[in-house]
């Protein structure tokens, strides 16, 4: 255990990959070549994002991964709209790496944070304007027509009544500048943006004919699978292979960081060959852990002074005007993300070159972690993107790239590696287990006075930044990615705090004086961004204490809190959304509702959940939400997030629960690591907030209430206010 | 040497007879519609039609199907001729990541052969072998009645005939096995 002190420089809030948190002080160098894209004969490649062929076929190269959040379809929309093309009519492709495709908030190719459509709304819009602009120029010239007197159609410039298609213009419009600020549409003239369409995935992915990286198939290739310590930071002392390696099909056996990695020809053959492997490890001091000493650790922390402290007007000050208090402590276990396509990489290195085949939510960071583990140069590694089958921030740690290189390395084959579901639930990186504590006061009016707010668990910097590093500053010399890497601990752990372990437990209401105290306690277990991150468990504690605090003022849940949001009107609107959908319900006997409202990622969310509770068994049968994401690109797009995130927090908020004994979690597949399945799933009603804000993400904003408004309602019916996760009865 | 019927055709493997029927018909006969989740069972990424029932193949040894009828996601329709699961399924944006919608249609089209107009209770419970983690559920089973009720309505018997001709081929195939 490492109770730790950290900066009294305040908290540093960064944005980072999943969320929060991750900070990159060190930009590639710019590199302003174009990337390259697919070899097209006569192509125009108008820049890094899209290409037009003389056919007229458009193929825009999408800078971000798909992992089910729908940036496949969103973004597609955006070049639709400006570009003036049907959105059926584009053909995506996943770009490759190159620094025009990074992420203007998080500095490098990544995909995470709910940041897609927020960050690339206006600039692919502008982008594709300006092409549709340089293509009017062309025709203009090609037509010797005035441009003011042409039009365009779904692909075609019209001139006169009649139609060009794009394509071609494409040989004139690459002697000609690009213009640079095109005019952008009005949200009246939207065809797209805003509109009912078909996600633009669906098809391939209800006939199989989707490619996800374990689908992957090289002519050469072997099978890798890996033992690895059942405790994080374990190591090979020794191991025997006699047995396996006469084993049908295993062609190696080779020791690699992580574990011992058999190879086969068939998966099947790997994976039975490696139970005879027997391995002696040397265990980390996290082997002696388990989770009564994590909870006793983490309460000693709580209960101590130990910490950093943010102060915002005055306790005292507070809680001297406080006419009624309340005290409550809070527990949120470790949780896996559990994807369901399990971790995999298909590596290949040949004559002085790799590639590699992964779907990541960074496609730099597997390029910069296969040619840090195989001395290739950077620019001698090309990754491949694909479609994600999951990612919630799981993909943005990939040790098993890492492991495949290596393999690949030793054994001098095409490699392709994958983890079983029991490697995912046990050997992997967890959402950080929290106790917190809420002290608040409140005055005879029913309003906030004070707000007392600790949390107490893992940092997540130090494990994201180790398996991030490589790939995130791509331009830094190999050197001085691994002495990063190497160091990060010892550079950020006891240094800094991101904001993701405290992002939303007291924010959203009007506290004038509040207090944030952060204790750092890390046992060891590797921890990653999980869907929603910090709020995943911060909002479950704040919306929880709000429920309490406005019975104790005699107040319902609704006025309560608008009473509180006086400075946050975006919260109020989706607060008010719910509570008028809710007029329309019809509560059967034995039904309850509770409700919660927290805002993240920059877009405002409002739930309430209808419960009944039968034999101490929590049952959720609707769920109303209310989101607020600023101006909608993809109506059903939101409405599936939401739908989706809802569920995600429901497997947390009623069945996730990690148990550590002996530093190794006892949990192995989905018969003891239950997720929601159908027969336990709600109805769900999604509302939209019309809105002309800026877009912002919808990917995990929906999550951090549901949990919250599900205790609130098991609150009404059984009168047991329930204050650890998941939420259990008996 | 194992011999059984692949999407129509007849097919052998010399791969072990212990080997899970999922792993030969992924990597052997490079179908990779059907997917690896958990390896026990417990999600029904895997699943397939043997002799038009939906099986968990991660778990089913292929000495277990020499002889039978199988048919994957890739037989049961295809981009240009979808089985009408399929044809909700994309009508209704129901995929998120998509890594278990083949498993999701290959379980509602065998519930939908046996029970062609089940009831809400009745999806869910021949639905609940199968785990979709973005939580895909209400559009899954509303997916799912929609197909079914259209299968009651007259109106749309014709369309419905068509569709059920024009990929005859598979589906007749495991229909004269069951």
């Amino acid at each position: 255990m490492s109770a730790l002190k950290f900066t009294r420089r305040g908290f540093l809030k960064t944005t980072g990959i999943a969320g929060g948190g991750l900070l990159i002080g060190y930009y590639a160098l710019r590199d302003t070549a174009q990337p390259q894209l697919l070899a097209i004969e006569g192509a125009m490649q108008a820049n890094a994002f899209l290409q037009i062929t003389p056919d007229n076929q458009v193929v825009f190269y999408m800078p971000r991964d798909e992992m089910g959040q729908g940036a496949y379809m969103g973004l597609t929309t955006l070049v639709a709209e400006e570009l003036d093309v049907s959105l059926g009519d584009i053909k995506v492709e996943f770009a490759g790496v190159h620094e025009a495709y990074n992420n203007p908030e998080l500095g490098f190719q990544a995909t995470g944070g709910s940041t897609s459509m927020k960050v690339h709304f206006l600039p692919l819009r502008q982008m594709a304007a300006n092409t549709r602009a340089l293509l009017l120029n062309a025709a203009a010239q090609d037509l010797n027509m005035a441009v003011d007197s042409l039009g365009t159609d779904s692909g075609y410039v019209v001139a006169d009544g009649e139609r060009h298609p794009y394509g071609d213009f494409i040989a004139t419009a690459q002697t000609l500048e690009m213009p640079k600020q095109a005019k952008l549409k009005s949200k009246a003239e939207f065809k797209y943006i805003g509109k009912e369409t078909v996600r633009n995935d669906a098809l391939a992915k209800s006939t199989g004919t989707a490619d996800y990286g374990i689908d992957i198939d090289l002519p050469d290739m072997h099978y890798a699978v890996v033992q690895r310590c059942a405790v994080a930071g374990g190591s090979v002392k020794s191991f025997d292979d006699t047995k396996t390696k006469a084993m049908p099909g295993v062609t190696d056996v080779v020791q690699i960081d992580n574990g011992i990695a058999v190879v086969a020809k068939s998966f099947w053959q790997a994976k039975k060959a490696l139970a005879t492997v027997q391995v002696e490890w040397e265990l980390p001091e996290l082997a002696k852990v388990n989770d009564a000493q994590i909870r006793s650790d983490y309460q000693t922390a709580l209960d101590s002074n130990d910490g950093d402290t943010k102060e915002q007007g005055s306790l005292e000050t507070g809680f001297a005007q406080a006419d009624k208090e309340i005290e409550r402590e809070y527990w949120a276990p470790y949780l896996a993300h559990a994807p369901l396509e399990p971790m995999n990489a298909v590596v290949r290195i040949s004559n002085g070159e790799a590639e590699v085949w992964s779907g990541t939510q960074g496609p730099g960071v597997a390029q910069g972690l296969v040619a840090r583990y195989s001395g290739v140069p950077k620019e001698k590694v090309t990754a491949h993107s694909t479609f994600l089958g999951g990612g919630f921030g799981r993909r943005v740690i990939l040790s098993h790239v890492a492991e495949a290189t290596q393999v690949a390395v030793a054994t001098d084959k095409a490699i392709k590696l994958i983890w079983t579901r029991e490697n995912d639930i046990q050997n992997g990186w967890y959402r950080p287990a929290s106790l917190m504590k809420i002290r608040a006061g409140i005055d005879d009016d029913g309003a906030i006075t004070a707000w007392d707010a600790t949390r107490v668990g893992g940092n997540l910097i130090p494990d994201t930044l180790r398996f991030a590093l490589p790939g995130a500053v791509p331009s830094l010399p190999q050197g001085v990615t691994d002495w990063m890497a190497d160091t990060s601990e010892s550079v950020f752990d006891g240094w800094i705090i991101d904001g993701a372990s405290i992002e939303g437990l007291a924010d959203d209401y009007t506290l004038p004086n509040k207090q944030v105290r952060h204790v750092t306690v890390n046992h060891g277990l590797p921890l990653a961004y999980w869907r929603s991150v910090g709020h995943s468990f911060t909002a479950f504690a704040k919306e929880t204490m709000i429920d309490e605090l406005a019975e104790q003022a005699g107040s319902d849940p609704f006025a309560f809190r608008r009473l509180n949001l006086s400075e946050n009107p975006r919260l109020v609107g989706v607060l008010n959304q719910v509570e008028a959908g809710l007029n329309r319900w019809q509560l059967a006997p034995g039904r309850h509702i509770g409700i919660a409202a927290h805002a993240s990622f920059a877009s405002y969310v409002a739930q309430a959940a209808e419960v009944s509770v039968e034999n101490n068994a929590i049952k959720v049968h609707r769920v109303l939400c209310s989101v607020d994401c600023g101006q909608v690109v993809n109506p059903d797009i939101v409405r599936a997030q939401m739908e989706g995130a809802i569920m995600f927090g429901l497997t947390a908020a009623l069945h996730g629960d990690l148990e550590v004994q002996q530093g190794a979690i006892t949990q192995s597949n989905f018969h003891d690591y239950p997720i929601l399945r159908m027969n336990e799933a709600p109805a769900v009603e999604i509302l939209l907030v019309d809105s002309n804000e800026a877009p912002t993400g919808v990917g995990e904003p929906g999550l951090p209430p549901i949990a919250p408004a599900v205790a609130n309602a098991v609150y009404k019916a059984t009168g047991r206010r329930l204050s650890s996760l998941p939420l259990k009865l008996t | 040497m194992i011999k059984f019927t692949l999407n129509g055709k007849a097919v052998e493997t010399d791969e072990s007879a212990d080997t899970p029927l999922l792993w030969v018909v992924r990597d052997t006969f490079k179908l990779k519609g059907s997917k690896f989740g958990c390896g026990i069972a417990q999600c029904g990424a895997c699943t397939m039609h043997v002799n038009g029932k939906a099986r968990r193949t991660c778990v089913l040894p292929i000495a277990a199907v020499a002889g039978q009828e199988i048919t994957t996601i890739e037989g049961l329709g295809t981009p240009d001729n979808m089985h009408p699961l399929q044809r909700a399924w994309t009508e209704q944006s129901v995929p998120q990541c998509g890594y278990c919608q083949s498993g999701q249609i290959m379980s509602a089209a065998s519930l939908l052969q046996a029970n062609p107009n089940p009831s809400e209770l009745e999806v869910e419970a021949a639905m609940a072998g199968n785990i979709c983690r973005c939580g895909c559920y209400p559009r899954i089973k509303k997916a799912i009645l929609d197909v079914a009720s259209n299968n009651q309505s007259p109106s749309i018997k014709i369309e419905s005939g068509s569709i059920e001709t024009s990929s005859a081929g598979t589906r007749s195939s495991v229909e004269s096995k069951s």
